[in-house]
């Protein structure tokens, strides 16, 4: 069993990879949905915009897989773009329909003044709303790194683990049930990011 | 709050790192691998990695060599360097590019530009602009700074960012090299027009210049390379005198003995 990276064609792969690999994990990186069945934690990764990341998924038959797997239990973290298409919809580019494991929508983030530079590049504070095992070791106020125009808006409060201030403020990071999600990227937060991973590849261990 | 970042800056030619003064006269000032090593180690806020010679021999980004680097390099990850195609770009974010740093090209295909940043989502696409000081006016230079564009470099930003890139690098050909400071006039020029963020490059010599690129500048982001090369000065001292002068940057002082 390993962690699969699920390899849609528009991702840093490389990065990804690694930092699994750097937190003792197994890894199969791969473009086959079949591939599904080994896994025993997934990781959709992403860089890239909304409608052409739910058109790549859909296409090399990700979407059935990923909805099997996740109903068997399989933890799910989706990165960014990732994280974004576990959504019900987005609004980049139009109206898109995502995979919808958490219910909620995407937005563009909105800049309050002239300061806030969009795509919010760089790093930024987390601040937490709910410990849960996902967000273990990880102290409120952390940085961690965000590369990112648009955010996820949860229709659950309770669905909520983090928030980042920027623009109007937005969801960092969401769990629910076993489906997680971080708009910033963990494979390149330094420490604190690998926590995180760690901590999602522990989870329901088997 | 959001963090400015201190973004070393490592320039490549055939297997070493270089560094030059007005993108002319390259010293050879190390070995690139080793280099990546210790900024991964000080958990610098990002690393910027351009190969100076890929556009100018007409050859592909080297990805072999890219992958190598980035398996050491668990910070973010800008590659640059004959990036001439969407094949260029997929290929660097597979092995291992966090964003790709587009320069001559989008002075030839503009609509790369655009492309890429409808594919890649326009947070990853990084527009370079390198500019000289020519008889009181600005001008863009491509190839390395060898071909003049005719380009004025705040209109052209401008363009570059409704074409969709999603943050202007803005070298001062003039200053590189020189650690005389930033070419501050060139940079607000570009901040004042563009809203994507900024990352000012050229010319730093002290920690000093840095606050003023921010400050007066108004740059997101500082690039620096030959003070970190020739000087003692580390990324991290950069950003605690930053600190200690009001601007929000990263301290990893807090989790840089935390085990992984």
């Amino acid at each position: 069993m390993s962690t699969l990276i699920v390899d849609y064609g528009m991702s840093n792969l490389g990065s990804i990879r690694r930092a699994v690999q750097e937190c003792g994990a197994a890894v199969v990186v791969s473009d086959n949905a079949r591939d599904i069945d080994t896994a025993d934690h997934i990781i959709l990764p992403g860089v890239g915009a909304f409608p052409d990341g739910m058109r790549n998924l859909c296409a090399k038959g990700w979407i059935e897989a990923l909805n099997k797997a996740v109903a068997k239990g399989i933890p799910l973290l989706g990165i960014c773009l990732g994280m974004q298409l576990l959504s019900s919809r987005g609004y980049e580019e139009g109206d898109t329909e995502g995979l919808n494991f958490i219910p909620g929508e995407v937005r563009r983030l909105v800049s309050q003044n002239k300061n806030e530079r969009l795509p919010h590049v760089g790093w930024n504070e987390l601040y937490v709303r709910k410990r849960t095992k996902f967000l273990e070791n990880i102290p409120d106020g952390t940085d961690f790194y965000f590369v990112h125009s648009y955010h996820f808006v949860p229709e659950t409060k309770s669905d909520i683990l983090a928030e980042t201030y920027y623009g109007d403020g937005f969801v960092c990071v969401l769990e629910r049930g076993n489906v997680f999600g971080t708009q910033f990227h963990p494979e390149k937060s330094g420490q604190m990011g690998f926590q995180i991973l760690k901590n999602f590849l522990t989870i329901y261990e088997v | 709050m959001l963090k400015v970042r201190v973004i070393p800056t490592m320039l490549w030619k055939d297997v070493g790192l270089v560094k030059g003064i007005g993108f002319d006269s390259w010293r050879r000032v190390g070995t690139v691998l080793p280099t990546v090593k210790v900024y991964n180690t000080r958990q610098v806020d990002e690393l910027v990695l351009l190969d100076i010679t890929a556009t100018q021999q007409g050859i592909d980004p080297d990805y072999e060599t890219i992958n190598d680097l980035s398996a050491e390099c668990f910070v973010p990850l800008t590659v640059g360097g004959g990036v001439k195609t969407i094949e260029h770009i997929r290929e660097l974010l597979k092995a291992g590019a966090d964003k790709v740093c587009i320069n001559s090209a989008h002075y030839d295909t503009p609509q790369l530009i655009s492309e890429a940043s409808r594919k890649f989502g326009k947070q990853c696409i990084v527009a370079s602009i390198d500019a000289k000081l020519m008889d009181g006016h600005y001008e863009c230079f491509s190839h390395s700074g060898t071909k003049a564009t005719g380009k004025e470099p705040s209109k052209w930003a401008s363009n570059l960012e409704k074409l969709g890139a999603g943050e202007i690098i803005i070298t001062s050909i003039t200053q590189d090299g020189t650690m005389s400071g930033y070419d501050i006039t060139l940079i607000s020029k570009i901040t004042s027009t563009v809203a994507v963020p900024v990352i000012a490059s050229g010319g730093a010599g002290s920690p000093l210049d840095a606050y003023e690129a921010i400050v007066s500048g108004g740059a997101s982001a500082v690039a620096m390379a030959s003070i970190f090369h020739f000087t003692q000065q580390t990324p991290m001292e950069i950003k605690s005198y930053l600190g200690e002068r009001g601007i929000p940057v990263r301290d990893i002082s807090k989790n840089i003995n935390s085990g992984r």
